[in-house]
């Protein structure tokens, strides 16, 4: 196998292909804004690369560029869903290779018209390459139809329905369709776009008493797309974890529902102010399912790392030794418990505060505090993502350490600085008091964040070296190319017909 | 060593942490050579109002101030006020009447009724404005920069006080914009030397010395050198200075269904897109903060022709 198709038809050669044009992209675009401003980066940026940045379309280029990413990200999800998802093989290569074409074309040709002048060929690429992730997702629900016999769970402890239905599947389909429906509101008022809907960035809007139902549908879209590739990315660091057992058969239900209720109530946004009471019933379901999940994976790693040590009876301090030990299985899950503190914590003090507090700060620094959240939750997503990466091309010893020590302490100190920072009027409330906060927690930011891009740069570099080898890691990679994982069925038992299925004897 | 180290970071970390106000009450006057008196004349007619260019119509001219409102200017107004009881002072604050706003009970709108609301809170740290010896005066050498910490409710107060009135939105938006799609006041380009915003605190800095490059002197940058240091001209189309970044300007609007006042312009403390003409922030009428200023706007006095005058 050449270096082509392993990076272009093999799970992880794809995964890496995506997290590098996602790392060029944030590297190149990320000297566009903030202090990069200040020191005169962005000005050698757009000569250097001749970019068009005309002030008036700020707004839409900061809508391509979060599509174009998003894309990618997306395509990674896929991409562990089609490994760690018992489907056919033709199904999996046909999706992958769909999304790829999809993300690529939708990145390549979306930046191109917002950053490089407006060649309307392009806008209509960025079109093809979003409709062919679009198609992709149709694809990938067929092939997760939870109903098929054959993807029954064949292990008892995996939560199931009494007939069998496996129901980690059905909460990947369940997902997967909502992220349909949800894109499609997206879809749907970007056909008005110049005929009735104009350009918004949402966080400009948020004091505005009325809305039209175009503005709400992309309000409720951009919100409902990031919670469920959030929702996905729980349900693969589970099956990762090989989250199993009691917990696994509260957590999916859980799951199923929330995803359910929380899609529901944001899609009727569009028609109705009670859509918030669904949303905070269905964010409780999704919640409690991921606390399932830490809970869970937890006590695993507690267990299975104290057996490691050597620990027979491990004391308190042991076990959280033990907890500690692989930072890149204790990262995701950390992660998510850190979410709360960042995110969803800050999310629902703002909804109970927002008369007392937030509406009373002026609108630009409430809406600080609204885009730091979701960027702080996209991030920490991407950290998630990473981890499981690295533990995917099997990093070991202290370099694992290492990178997932960095990965954690640099983002959480980063977003928890952030956090702190657009929050400031909180701790210090009069502005001229607030300088010595905002330098702190800015320098504790820089640190953060320039720990991660060095750390990323390092590691991407090594991989890029890694592909000049003729028998670099990446052959390993390429022969054994899907996720190695306990997966929820076994089709092949289920049917017996071998070297038809992506996983075969359910345990790779 | 490693604990040295770790120890060292945390002192610097919370040593960074100082929640003291940074003021500084006495710099050296900066003589822009702009008038803060002046005003600038803007013709009726139709013009590209907000991002996506709407075409609105004014159907009338209008005047609005060449500046914001200056230190100077708001503590000799203060000490009129007070003479003549239009405002008063109460816990260390300006404060006047409104009459009160329609309600309409929509979501997230508070009721602002009548009675007495905060104009000024001159001891507040932030303010360049003094009570001494019950006179109000501008701290040395900020006389000429604009006045910050002013409520809306202050702000209308001071434009009433003078027969004027705080710009509409639309109008304050064709006075900076004149009739074509650019994205601020003085072009489509930005630097930290055409404007006083986020990243000219360093150049400020160094002019204005230490901890005070905030406010700017009005009309600072209209293309003379200070120094070493030479600004551009950042008059709008009509010849209004800082009508992107110094401070946020207060405008006159009362819209249905929101409590909220409106501001333009963007401050010291603002990134570029703040700073666009297009740029808004909003507040309760009661806000004040240490980047929030004003001017105004009044109707065209037509001199009176010299027949008129003989007939008569």
């Amino acid at each position: 196998m050449n270096r082509f198709n392993y990076l272009f038809t093999s799970t992880k050669g794809l995964i890496l292909t995506a997290i590098s044009l996602i790392s060029i992209v944030t590297a190149v675009f990320n000297t566009l804004s903030g202090p990069m401003v200040e020191w005169g980066i962005r000005d050698l940026t757009v000569k250097w690369l001749g970019m068009d940045m005309n002030p008036s379309e700020r707004a839409g280029r900061i809508i391509m560029l979060y599509h174009t990413i998003a894309m990618a990200v997306v395509a990674i999800e896929v991409y562990m869903m089609t490994s760690i998802i018992p489907m056919r093989k033709h199904e999996q290569k046909n999706i992958n290779m769909i999304v790829t074409v999809g993300y690529i074309t939708a990145m390549v040709f979306g930046l191109g018209f917002a950053y490089w002048g407006h060649n309307f060929t392009f806008h209509g690429l960025f079109l093809v390459g979003q409709s062919l992730v679009f198609f992709a997702g149709v694809m990938l629900a067929f092939a997760m139809n939870p109903w098929k016999k054959e993807y029954y769970v064949t292990n008892k402890e995996f939560a199931h329905f009494k007939s069998g239905v496996d129901m980690e599947r059905m909460a990947f389909f369940v997902m997967t369709v909502a992220m349909l429906i949800s894109a499609g509101f997206g879809a749907v008022t970007g056909s008005f776009w110049a005929n009735g809907h104009e350009t918004f960035l949402a966080e400009d809007l948020i004091r505005n008493p009325d809305k039209t139902g175009l503005q709400k549908a992309i309000i409720g879209h951009l919100h409902i797309m990031l919670t469920l590739i959030a929702v996905s990315i729980t349900l693969i660091v589970g099956r990762w974890l090989e989250f199993k057992g009691i917990f696994h058969k509260i957590a999916m239900p859980l799951m199923i529902i929330g995803t359910l209720i929380i899609s529901g109530g944001v899609w009727s946004v569009v028609w109705t102010h009670l859509a918030h009471t669904f949303i905070y019933i269905g964010s409780v379901g999704v919640m409690l399912s991921a606390l399932m999940l830490v809970i869970y994976s937890w006590k695993k790693l507690i267990h299975d790392n104290s057996k490691a040590l050597g620990y027979t009876n491990p004391t308190l301090f042991q076990k959280i030794k033990a907890l500690l030990s692989d930072p890149l299985k204790f990262g995701p899950t950390w992660q998510m418990v850190f979410m709360n503190f960042t995110v969803s914590g800050i999310g629902i003090f703002m909804a109970v505060k927002l008369e007392e507090i937030f509406r009373v700060w002026p609108a630009r620094e409430e809406r600080i505090t609204l885009t730091g959240h979701w960027h702080i939750l996209a991030a920490l997503i991407a950290t998630i993502i990473l981890m499981y990466y690295a533990d995917i091309v099997g990093m070991k010893g202290k370099t694992r350490k290492w990178f997932g020590w960095i990965l954690i302490i640099g983002s959480d100190v980063a977003f928890a600085s952030m956090t702190i920072f657009s929050m400031k009027t909180l701790f210090v409330p009069e502005s001229v008091a607030q300088q010595g906060l905002m330098n702190t927690t800015m320098l504790l930011a820089d640190f953060g964040l320039g720990s991660l891009l060095v750390m990323m740069a390092i590691f991407l570099g090594w991989k890029l070296f890694d592909l000049f080898k003729g028998e670099g890691v990446w052959t390993k990679e390429a022969k054994n190319s899907e996720l190695e994982l306990e997966r929820t069925s076994n089709p092949v038992l289920n049917i017996q017909k071998e070297n038809e299925f992506n996983s075969e004897g359910g345990v790779q | 060593m490693k604990k040295i180290l770790f120890i060292a970071l945390i002192i610097f970390v919370l040593g960074g942490c100082s929640t003291d106000p940074i003021v500084n009450t006495e710099i050296d006057f900066v003589d822009t050579g702009i008038d803060a008196n002046g005003w600038v004349t803007i013709p009726a007619g139709s013009f590209n109002y907000g991002m996506h260019n709407q075409v609105v119509e004014i159907n009338y001219d209008f005047e609005i101030m060449q500046t914001h409102v200056t230190n100077k200017q708001f503590a000799s107004y203060l000490n009129a006020a007070l003479a003549k009881r239009s405002i008063f002072i109460e816990d260390e604050k300006v404060m006047g009447t409104h009459p009160g706003d329609h309600f309409d009970g929509y979501l997230h709108e508070w009721k602002i009724p009548a009675g007495n609301y905060l104009h000024f809170p001159y001891s507040k740290a932030g303010s360049q404005i003094k009570l001494i010896e019950n006179q109000f005066v501008s701290d040395k050498g900020f006389e000429n920069h604009p006045v910050v910490m002013v409520t809306w409710f202050g702000a209308k107060a001071y434009a009433d006080f003078y027969g004027y009135r705080l710009p509409l939105e639309k109008e304050w938006a064709k006075a900076a914009r004149g009739t074509d799609t650019r994205a601020y006041p003085w072009g489509d380009h930005i630097s930290p030397n055409i404007t006083n915003y986020g990243s000219s605190k360093n150049a400020l800095q160094k002019l204005l010395g230490g901890n005070i490059a905030r406010t700017s002197p009005v009309g600072y940058f209209n293309g003379n050198k200070y120094g070493d240091y030479q600004t551009e001209d950042n008059r709008s189309p009509y010849g209004a200075y800082d009508m992107g970044g110094n401070v946020w300007q207060w405008v006159g609007d009362d819209y249905p269904n929101v409590h909220y006042r409106y501001m333009r312009g963007g401050s010291f403390t603002n990134y570029e897109y703040d700073l666009f003409v297009w740029g808004r922030n909003s507040a309760g009428p009661d806000y004040f903060d240490f980047n929030i200023g004003f001017r105004c706007a009044r109707e065209i006095i037509k001199p009176i022709p010299m027949e008129t005058i003989i007939l008569e």
